[in-house]
């Protein structure tokens, strides 16, 4: 009797999850369709499977919108999103070693303004460094971009990273040191390989925010041949107009592709990166 | 002391921090006190401020129909949409933790939006879900219910944006999942022990021992949704309309700031933002004493 009841819950369990993630996907599985459907025909199909199968979509879509292709956009994000994981990844795990494994005075209090401009709203400094990045002449460049990560100004990896590394066991530092080891070598050779989980957690991360990322981009680049993928849409949408949903959703598609990959290969370390944001944070 | 003492004492420490101590000057501390002068500045980009008082906060803060209509869009997603969001991300949460088969499957398939959640691409698939011959309209369609055109019409815009943030419920389930999974056994079975049912178990155990990750997920949830501004300006096109239902706080402030290049006043908008947010997160953590347990 006990065992047909949990048998049943469970049942009525997967049914009700199945529902769910249908309803949850379903908007991404119909924009996949739709990318291989004739225009005409997006939003006469009834469901996800097309009367005519097209490639045409994207093939007319890559080819982008005044003389820029998708290949450069692509080429352009890939180049952004892979100068801030360098960025981001020396620069913090620099400041998390410094906070995790040094003494040096006035720790504490640095520590704490770390904290507190993890909190900071992004639009109370974005204007003067607009300013500054505009009296530079890095407006139009990729600098404004890239540069900030070289120097650790997302707290939150930093505040991963020392999470990470406080938990190495401090004899490993002590046994390196009676071998000739210096600082910087302990923070190469030793620290660094065995924070390596965390390193790949901000990797995706910087990955998946810098490639979704559409506000800075739009702000510091404005020539079509600096454009990344999120902006190469945006404008695609414009100047294609709404009549074009099916080379809009083809490229849409092409767009969540990298980060669907990333996804799949590194599914555990998100999974352990949002848990340890969470529950320890 | 003499520098170079300091420095042998606590130059390694200061050698790694040195691109942060960068950062936070060249691009936090720096661009904050500049940020609060400009405030209160009558600053165009070119040229240089002129200090003009409070009269940037006095003629938001009086004169200002865009701002009180932005600020009412704002809380009206935050209000609405953190806390659908995180019950949603709390159902499913405990639905999938109590070992159900094929948990990886569904706890990826529930992150997937918030995956993708803040893209262009997204923004743009929405834009078509809720338009007149959308998606979401062929699917009433076969109830015989005539659709409209949700994002073009006012009263429904603001409505198919929260259900976009809804939709990416994923991040803060995955907290919840992990938070379930440190409630220790033996509480629920002392629990069952006493004759607590299925809602006694959940009300007096499952809900107060998660109370610091509901807490975690809602200061987190607030700050970020106030923030909010891809899926506003791209379903808009960035206009906020239909008649400004989607003007979005972060909207208004770009519009002021970088279209306009009224960068004074937007400098004033922002402060007040972050007073707004402020407020909101010590609110959280005044009450947080009356509701939130920490194991002793």
């Amino acid at each position: 009797m006990n065992r047909t009841k949990t048998a049943g819950t469970a049942f009525i369990r997967h049914l009700i999850n199945i529902a769910v993630s249908i309803a949850m996907i379903y908007p991404l599985l119909w924009m996949f369709s739709s990318s291989f459907k004739l225009p005409q025909n997006i939003f006469t199909d009834k469901g996800l499977w097309s009367s005519a199968f097209t490639m045409d979509n994207y093939i007319l879509g890559w080819k982008g919108l005044s003389g820029a292709s998708f290949a450069l956009f692509f080429r352009n994000s890939f180049f952004v999103s892979g100068m801030s994981i360098v960025g981001n990844l020396i620069s913090c795990s620099m400041a998390a070693y410094a906070f995790a494994r040094l003494s040096f005075k006035f720790k504490a209090p640095l520590f704490g303004l770390m904290l507190l401009t993890m909190m900071l709203p992004h639009h109370v400094t974005i204007i003067p460094q607009y300013v500054i990045f505009n009296k530079l002449g890095w407006v139009n460049t990729y600098l404004p971009l890239i540069v900030p990560k070289f120097t650790a100004t997302e707290g939150f990896f930093i505040f991963l990273m020392i999470q990470f590394m406080r938990n190495i066991p401090q004899e490993l530092d002590q046994a390196a040191t009676v071998d000739g080891c210096g600082q910087v070598q302990i923070y190469w050779r030793l620290i660094l390989p065995l924070a390596l989980p965390a390193l790949v957690t901000a990797a995706i991360f910087t990955f998946i925010w810098t490639w979704n990322d559409f506000f800075s981009q739009m702000l510091y680049l404005s020539k079509i041949k600096n454009y990344t993928v999120s902006l190469g849409l945006r404008t695609f949408l414009d100047a294609s107009g709404e009549s074009n949903w099916g080379r809009l959703f083809a490229m849409s598609t092409l767009s969540l592709v990298p980060v669907f990959a990333i996804f799949i290969f590194f599914q555990k370390f998100l999974i352990e990166g949002i848990t340890a944001g969470g529950v320890k944070g | 002391m003499r520098p170079t003492h300091f420095f042998k004492q606590n130059g390694t420490g200061y050698l790694f921090l040195a691109p942060w101590i960068i950062g936070i000057l060249a691009f936090t501390l720096i661009p904050v006190f500049a940020s609060l002068y400009i405030s209160f500045s009558k600053y165009e980009m070119f040229g240089s401020p002129v200090w003009i008082g409070l009269d940037n906060y006095k003629e938001i803060l009086t004169g200002d129909e865009q701002f009180a209509k932005s600020l009412g869009v704002t809380f009206k997603y935050v209000l609405l949409g953190v806390p659908l969001e995180l019950a949603f991300a709390l159902l499913i949460a405990m639905m999938l933790h109590k070992g159900i088969r094929g948990l990886r499957l569904y706890r990826a398939i529930y992150y997937v939006p918030s995956l993708f959640g803040g893209s262009v691409a997204i923004s743009l698939l929405w834009r078509q879900l809720f338009g007149a011959q959308g998606l979401v309209n062929q699917f009433l369609a076969m109830f015989g219910i005539q659709g409209i055109s949700w994002i073009a019409t006012p009263e429904t815009a603001l409505y198919t944006i929260i259900l976009l943030k809804v939709w990416q419920f994923g991040s803060p389930m995955i907290i919840f999942l992990a938070g379930l999974q440190q409630i220790p056994n033996d509480l629920y079975e002392s629990a069952s022990i006493d004759g607590a049912g299925r809602w006694a178990k959940f009300a007096k155990v499952t809900i107060p021992l998660l109370t610091p990750i509901i807490f975690f997920n809602m200061i987190m949830q607030i700050i970020s949704a106030f923030q909010a501004f891809t899926p506003a300006y791209v379903i808009s096109g960035g206009s906020g309309g239909p008649l400004n239902s989607t003007l979005f706080y972060t909207l208004y402030l770009y519009q002021k700031g970088f279209v306009s290049f009224q960068m004074g006043y937007a400098s004033a908008l922002a402060w007040i933002l972050l007073i707004i947010i402020a407020a909101f997160t010590t609110l959280a953590f005044l009450t947080s004493k009356k509701w939130v347990h920490y194991e002793k």
